[in-house]
């Protein structure tokens, strides 16, 4: 318990992941708790590629770690976008709404 | 290591109760702040585990940049959330089941994982001498340069799409239409008229 070793950081991880899937369930009228959910489920996943990296001596986990920072930046801008454009058009942000392609 | 220890417990349990309220709170913007503070402990985590220049950049980028997005974006819309708040309870054991199931499977995975120990190439290994960041550089703009340059492209994309997507014409601003300018002509604008003397002319108006 005392000494933290590779097991703690990923049961961490873990554990965070697993709040955020369930924030996807929970909040499924809110786009933008989703989104948020979707972050904390990427950040898990780069605690788990840091301390992988740490724990292996091996620096290319934090390489894509890096990649994977980029790519939550990426789509966290083009996901508000879209809601930006959605509630303008529609006027709300309820996912139940956004059916239009359904056809 | 026993401060460690603490250290280590007391920004994870930060973490997870933080994650907890980002999912959980009726407030949006409350849940934006509690993201917030989830970033802020992991970058701290981060810098824990000897990873400094991604704990800063973690920082920099969720912090500063994403997280602010959702703020501006949870303020910007009007809209009553309290009201996106129900049937929170309707979703709550397929949720549950779901989330409970992975957290097992995850726990499982890792409390039997096992790596040989030639499993990984040391070619790339951490350098004693070099400090984090030196030694990120020395891999990213060597051997992942491609990779490098390609999260540019993508951020590139990003930007340009969600200019695309939000960008709105206003049809009251007159606005500088170069083609039209350049392919103006001379008989369009300009006439000559011939004069009388003492009789002046009249400009059509």
């Amino acid at each position: 318990m005392i000494e933290i070793g590779l097991a703690h950081y990923l049961f961490l991880s873990a554990i965070i992941f697993t709040i955020g899937v369930i924030g996807i369930f929970l909040n499924r009228k809110n786009v933008i708790v989703i989104l948020m959910s979707v972050e904390l489920i990427l950040i898990a996943v780069n605690i788990n590629l840091v301390s992988f990296s740490m724990y292996l001596h091996n620096i290319v986990g934090q390489v894509f770690t890096m990649f994977v920072l980029t790519v939550a930046a990426a789509e966290a801008a083009i996901g508000l976008a879209i809601l930006v454009v959605f509630f303008r058009n529609k006027g709300t942000i309820h996912v139940e709404d956004i059916n239009s392609l359904k056809g | 290591m026993l401060a460690h220890a603490i250290i280590f417990y007391f920004f994870s349990f930060v973490a997870i109760a933080s994650s907890i309220m980002v999912i959980s709170s009726k407030n949006t913007v409350h849940a934006v702040f509690f993201l917030i503070l989830d970033f802020v402990s992991i970058s701290c985590l981060f810098i824990m585990l000897g990873a400094e220049f991604l704990g800063m950049i973690t920082l920099i980028v969720y912090v500063g940049a994403v997280a602010v997005l959702f703020l501006f974006v949870v303020m910007m819309i009007n809209i009553d959330f309290a009201q996106l708040k129900t049937g929170f309870l309707e979703y709550m054991p397929i949720g549950l089941l779901v989330g409970l199931v992975i957290l097992l499977e995850l726990g499982m995975m890792f409390s039997t994982w096992k790596y040989k120990p030639d499993f990984v190439k040391n070619d790339l290994v951490l350098k004693a001498t070099t400090n984090n960041t030196e030694s990120l550089g020395l891999v990213i703009y060597t051997d992942y340069i491609y990779f490098f340059q390609l999260s540019g492209l993508i951020l590139l994309v990003a930007m340009i799409g969600a200019i695309v997507l939000t960008f709105r014409r206003k049809e009251s601003l007159r606005r500088q239409d170069i083609t039209k300018q350049v392919s103006r002509e001379r008989e369009d604008s300009v006439e000559l008229k011939n004069v009388e003397s003492f009789k002046g002319v009249k400009i059509n108006d």
